[in-house]
């Protein structure tokens, strides 16, 4: 569950006012706007990468509205993939466990188990420069559930994929949805992407959020 | 029906620019402006090449008569330079204090360029600016600051180890050759995308961990192209050592200082010779630094 209450945020001479909203648990929310309403603004926030003004966020039960942002236990995928230039493939996906202190075996085990099921066990040994913007959507994907996660965070991962890759990482989102039963929060500007993954659909317009759908 | 005469159609007909002279002439002078600039450089180093080889010349010709062994060894100005205690001292302090200021301007550039870089605190400007003075001063005025800085506490407690010291030479090439670090520094996190770090707290890293585990890693490149500048600035520094490490042969003697002394006795030859060592080790600094910085791609 995510829930925001009579959130603000300001950042410079941008100021969003009293925001509220509740992602039920389990939900894949999907949170549309034009660009420079302030989506990628609320996100961080619940990431803990900016502060807020007013207001509280709960995640899974939990005030988080004053916590560090490497203990809220969120997956987050951003835009740009954002990956880790100097890491492999496998780096990539063990890097949150190796944080953790797992053991090697474990370690590796969950490896193999999200490469097999984001499909990218060939990718495992490669470097970002030589992965596709599709592959490096896997990648970062993989890395942010690695840790099992129970909110999921992703940041208009799809909006710099050629039309058939796109539906492909749809159905890959939706895939990992169903399989991880993370509470996802999916920020895009794409109505089709909303239509494909959403079981709610949250607009923002006007410094206000309306939910608009949810099953 | 009046039609058009010659005249009059040609001149309502528009006619296309002429751009691809003008887009010759853009290059063209473009190249040779750019160029001139690699020639003045290449046409540098060539000439201390040609001086050396003439003047080895010269002396095989005038040792010829007397004795062939002579001739080969006491040629090459080069040969000649290297198997100077004095030369052999100057060489070795400067590689290691070349070495030992440019890590300290490591040690302290990386911190710097990032904090310059990742965070907007009260007085950023400013000491954006500071950091610029070593840049901008003369570095004779370098020198004769750090010389009256030793004159006040607490660094007057230690004046007696460091000023006309050996560790004078160090302070004096760390003091100018950080500023290039730190310059080199802040923008490779500049070009790092904050993203990768935020990424690598959200999954669970300290703030200190984000930084040894993802940006230094990324800025690695970036990291050797500042420890090359510092390293060749250091080399070349002359000025601040003159007046706060002093010239003193076998004590505070690097290469810059040989030159200057050699010039000093009407040694040509010998001041020549050691600029071609200085150029020798610049040039293999550089060559190893664009091998490691590439194949570590």
């Amino acid at each position: 569950m995510i829930s925001l209450q009579n959130v603000s945020i300001q950042q410079g001479k941008f100021r969003l006012d009293d925001i509220s909203f509740l992602v039920p648990s389990g939900a894949y929310s999907v949170l549309m706007g034009k660009t420079g309403s302030g989506k990628t603004t609320i996100l961080e926030a619940i990431l803990g990468f900016r502060k807020i003004a007013r207001g509280q966020i709960t995640l899974v039960d939990k005030d988080v509205t004053k916590m560090n942002p490497a203990v809220r236990g969120i997956g987050y995928v951003p835009q740009d993939a954002a990956l880790f230039s100097s890491m492999s493939v496998r780096s990539h996906l063990a890097f949150a466990l190796q944080v953790r202190r797992c053991h090697k075996q474990v370690v590796n085990g969950r490896v193999n188990e999200l490469a097999e099921m984001l499909g990218i066990t060939y990718l495992l040994d490669r470097f970002p420069d030589k992965l596709s913007g599709g592959e490096k959507q896997r990648v970062a994907i993989g890395r942010a559930i690695s840790f099992r996660p129970k909110i999921l965070c992703l940041d208009e991962p799809l909006s710099a994929l050629d039309e058939e890759t796109h539906s492909q990482m749809c159905d890959l989102l939706k895939t990992v949805w169903k399989e991880t039963g993370v509470t996802a929060l999916h920020v895009t500007h794409h109505v089709s992407e909303a239509s494909n993954l959403a079981t709610q659909v949250l607009k923002i317009a006007d410094g206000a959020i309306h939910t608009i759908g949810d099953e | 029906m009046k039609t058009r005469s010659d005249k009059e159609e040609k001149q309502l007909t528009i006619s296309q620019p002429v751009i691809s002279f003008s887009n010759s002439m853009f290059f063209l002078t473009l190249s040779i402006l750019g160029a001139s600039y690699v020639v003045l450089i290449l046409a540098m180093l060539s000439a201390d090449f040609a001086y050396m080889v003439r003047e080895t010349g010269a002396d095989q010709e005038f040792y010829s008569s007397e004795s062939s062994t002579v001739v080969t060894e006491r040629s090459n100005p080069i040969v000649e330079s290297l198997s100077d205690p004095k030369v052999q001292y100057s060489i070795w302090l400067s590689m290691t204090s070349c070495t030992f200021s440019a890590l300290l301007s490591l040690l302290v550039a990386v911190p710097m360029g990032y904090l310059m870089s990742r965070y907007r605190f009260p007085g950023h400007g400013l000491v954006d600016a500071i950091l610029d003075i070593p840049i901008v001063l003369p570095p004779l005025v370098v020198g004769l600051s750090l010389l009256i800085l030793f004159q006040f506490p607490p660094f007057a407690y230690f004046a007696r180890e460091v000023v006309y010291q050996v560790p004078a030479v160090i302070v004096a090439q760390f003091s100018v050759a950080c500023a290039f670090s730190v310059r080199t520094m802040k923008s490779t996190f500049d070009h790092i995308n904050p993203r990768c770090e935020q990424v690598a707290i959200s999954l669970g890293c300290s703030k200190a961990q984000a930084f040894g585990g993802v940006v230094l890693p990324e800025a690695r490149r970036g990291i050797l192209t500042a420890f090359t500048l510092a390293w060749a600035r250091s080399l070349g520094e002359f000025g601040p050592l003159l007046i706060f490490a002093g010239a003193t042969r076998m004590k505070t003697e690097v290469l810059s200082t040989t030159v200057f002394l050699e010039m000093n006795v009407g040694n040509l030859q010998g001041a020549v010779a050691v600029s071609l060592i200085m150029v020798f080790a610049a040039v293999i600094v550089l060559v190893l630094t664009r091998v490691f910085g590439q194949s570590e791609l």
